[in-house]
């Protein structure tokens, strides 16, 4: 006898197989390296140089079969999979080292906001660009007088009938310089309630009055930058959900925010060990006290990586995360700085230059516990609402 | 493996086990123990015998109800939480454990006993002030078809009450278990008066001779026997160490809503907030390490070590810092015998302690990731 169980797994086992087919023909063997990190993003849009024709063509096959963004709708450029293909999909590629085909803010952020509170015109003009690559997004949210009081947003958009006048500053855009498109808090009532005046707003950053300038940080060259808004008209249509509740938009998406960053394999070192990654350095671990401390760290590492998985299990069985994403963010964040700090520990004076050393990583990480919500935040919250301490 | 998501089934045992537990074994129960000089409880483990606790690792075939390491957890957990005092981890977990690896008609008679509540046993590990399972001193001798025990075992948890004893000797050939009445002729007994007001005896083996059946697994084959047991006694009492860090800290969140200074509640102090927003934080990971081990002990036991140390290690921190934190966010009335925080605070340090503390586990794990 056959139940619906067995039938549906051997509807996925069917579906791994086509999808080892598919990628054994259309994944260029350049594009099979494994390689992740910011050298191998696509990250798409219209002024995107690809590396090389290889990964052009990995995206054009991928977006062509909605394997940029899978679990997507078809109608929107997806390729309407479920969690359990998804998750068969991603296994099979990384079986064969193959690379993200496509990585964008546009599919980790702007999307998931779009399918969620977009109105059916939105999400068919601005998804399917999205998911084919060719527009690029930033985001922007914090300004210099907006970063932790994420609410605080001035930059004004002063209602002019069918469009927005948009005036201020934007701070913390990564990438504005190279994205086509922006998403942004505006304040759209200054007289309401703050949390009750913003709305979440699209706007073309070719638009007359944008201009950006790129920040340097204490680790060198970044993609973030400030983003200037003098006299831009923007189009009301442009407004995503209901104007002047854009902060529910805004705390949807940080939430997916903070589960990538906490989530970045990029920066948890890849699941290497510590203490392989430390024995590498030229005195080893012979310091009893770092390697205590590296043994700790250690620890702390392997009962995170339980937790995103458990996370992961329990999201699949339908229990949404919620505001428990603010745990994952403080805690994978503030590990990643302490094994940073281990491994310049570890490294000696040899990480101290600038050229081939953790250096640059090392202070880098310490905008992981700033950038999408500071660990005080994320204790705020977790205090506030889950453990509902007086506010 | 299996999702790290409690089972409809793990979910119903741990409500089962707090609605028992918090009616008949609250932390009330301790303090009576404690204040009539008693360290077991003989007639609470009687009444977890009948719900089938005794013989959660024991097969069916026993008399057990099998139901797994994950569902020991869910117990052991429920266990913290109320601070309940049982032979539960000894005899449930760990010496089931090792019975369960021996196909002879002798364990399946035990396991029947342990199953059913009549028969309970301690293990005689440590030998000095830190475990240490293999460095082992206690001889065992041959001498006609039997051994003679000589040497000394400390710490051993339930060593007092226990009916039987599992010992780890030096051997002719190697490590030996040995399996024997806790009354046996020449084994001293010298109760401990521990902080945490458990069941605890140095045991002194003096010619103490056990026939050759006494041996388990036969000679050189006693840590491989053991290993097992250890790690899952490891396991469920990071699991237990977890549930007791989730009731103090509960605790702790109760005061902070409810105590005021300054006119206000303390819990609106965010030095206060941040402190314990971190410590669920601390203890949601570690709840993550101890399914995790759960899952692998239930369905690839062999490479479990892993994760069994990262539990322990990660539960023996946990629960010291959140009842270290507990009192301090009480201040005074935390330092009160009358108030319950310092009951957690004693088990937390025994449990600390007990199979390897932080810096055992610690080790474990470096050897394992290559350090």
């Amino acid at each position: 006898m056959t139940t619906a169980t067995d039938d549906s797994q051997n509807a996925l086992t069917d579906f791994r197989a086509e999808i080892r087919i598919w990628l054994e023909a259309n994944c260029p063997p350049e594009m099979r390296d494994g390689a992740a990190g910011e050298a191998a993003i696509c990250w798409g849009g219209t002024s995107w140089e690809f590396t090389c024709e290889a990964q052009k063509t990995w995206l054009q096959r991928c977006a062509a079969r909605g394997f940029t963004v899978p679990t997507w709708p078809k109608a929107y450029g997806g390729a309407g999979l479920s969690r359990d293909e998804d998750k068969i999909l991603k296994q099979e590629m990384q079986a064969i080292g193959a690379r993200s085909p496509l990585d964008s803010f546009g599919i980790w952020m702007l999307g998931p906001a779009l399918l969620k509170f977009g109105s059916e015109e939105q999400k068919q003009h601005f998804l399917p660009p999205i998911a084919r690559g060719e527009i690029r997004w930033c985001q922007g949210y914090s300004e210099p007088g907006a970063g932790s009081d994420l609410a605080g947003v001035q930059t004004h958009a002063a209602d002019q009938g069918d469009t927005w006048l948009v005036n201020g500053q934007k701070i913390w855009t990564s990438y504005a310089d190279k994205a086509d498109w922006i998403f942004a808090l505006l304040r759209t009532d200054r007289e309401a309630k703050k949390h009750l005046g913003i709305s979440f707003v699209l706007m073309d950053m070719r638009s007359k009055g944008i201009t950006t300038r790129p920040i340097q940080l204490i680790s060198g060259a970044s993609p973030f930058c400030e983003t200037f808004f003098e006299d831009v008209e923007v189009p009301k249509t442009q407004v995503v959900g209901t104007i002047n509740r854009g902060w529910d938009v805004a705390k949807y998406l940080l939430t997916h925010e903070r589960e990538m960053i906490s989530n970045g394999g990029n920066v948890m070192g890849a699941g290497r060990p510590l203490g392989a990654v430390l024995s590498e350095s030229e005195t080893g671990l012979s310091d009893p006290i770092l390697r205590g401390d590296a043994m700790r760290a250690e620890i702390d590492t392997l009962a995170m990586e339980m937790t995103l998985e458990r996370y992961k299990d329990q999201a699949e069985g339908g229990q949404g995360l919620g505001d428990a994403s603010a745990m994952l963010k403080y805690m994978g964040t503030e590990l990643n700085k302490r094994r940073l700090e281990l491994v310049m520990a570890a490294e000696g004076s040899a990480a101290l230059p600038w050229e081939d050393t953790p250096a640059s990583s090392w202070l880098r990480t310490k905008a992981n516990s700033i950038e999408g919500g500071t660990s005080e935040v994320m204790l705020s919250i977790i205090s506030r609402r889950i453990l509902n301490l007086p506010g | 493996m299996a999702k790290l998501i409690k089972t409809e089934e793990e979910i119903l045992l741990s409500e089962a086990a707090n609605g028992f537990l918090s009616q008949s074994a609250p932390v009330s129960r301790l303090r009576e123990m404690r204040d009539r000089g008693a360290t077991s409880d003989p007639v609470l483990w009687q009444e977890m015998a009948a719900a089938g606790w005794a013989g959660v690792l024991i097969p069916e075939a026993c008399e057990g109800a099998d139901m797994g390491h994950a569902a020991a957890h869910v117990l052991a957990r429920e266990m913290g939480r109320n601070l309940t005092v049982s032979p539960f981890l000894s005899t449930a977990v760990m010496a089931a454990t090792v019975l369960r690896q021996l196909q002879d008609e002798a364990s399946a008679t035990k396991m029947k006993a342990i199953a059913a509540g009549g028969l309970t046993y301690a293990l005689a590990l440590d030998e000095t002030s830190k475990f240490d399972p293999e460095s082992v001193a206690l001889t065992a001798e041959k001498r006609g078809n039997g051994y003679v025990l000589n040497g000394t075992k400390r710490f051993v948890v339930d060593g007092g009450s226990a009916d039987r004893v599992l010992v780890l000797a030096q051997g002719p050939e190697g490590l030996c278990l040995f399996d024997l009445a806790n009354g046996a002729k020449g084994l001293q007994r010298d109760p401990l008066t521990l902080i945490d007001s458990r069941d605890a005896a140095d045991l002194i083996f003096e010619e103490v001779e056990v026939a050759g059946d006494a041996l388990l697994g036969g000679e050189g084959a006693g840590y491989d026997l053991l290993r097992p047991a250890l790690e899952a006694g490891q396991a469920a009492l990071a699991a237990e160490s977890t549930g007791l860090a989730e009731a103090a800290f509960a605790m702790t969140t109760d005061y902070l809503k409810e105590r005021k200074q300054f006119g206000i509640t303390i819990g609106s102090f965010q030095a206060l907030q941040h402190r314990a927003a971190h410590l669920w934080c601390e203890i949601e990971l570690t709840s993550s390490a101890i399914l995790n081990a759960g899952r692998l002990l239930d369905e690839d036991p062999k490479s479990a070590t892993l994760a069994v140390s990262v539990a322990k290690a990660r539960a023996t921190e946990t629960a010291q810092k959140v009842v270290q934190e507990g009192v301090q966010m009480h201040g005074g009335i935390g330092m009160t015998d009358e108030f319950d925080m310092g009951f957690y605070m004693k088990r937390a340090r025994v449990a600390a302690e007990w199979l390897g503390d932080y810096g055992y586990h610690a080790g474990v794990v470096a050897k394992m990731r290559g350090f």
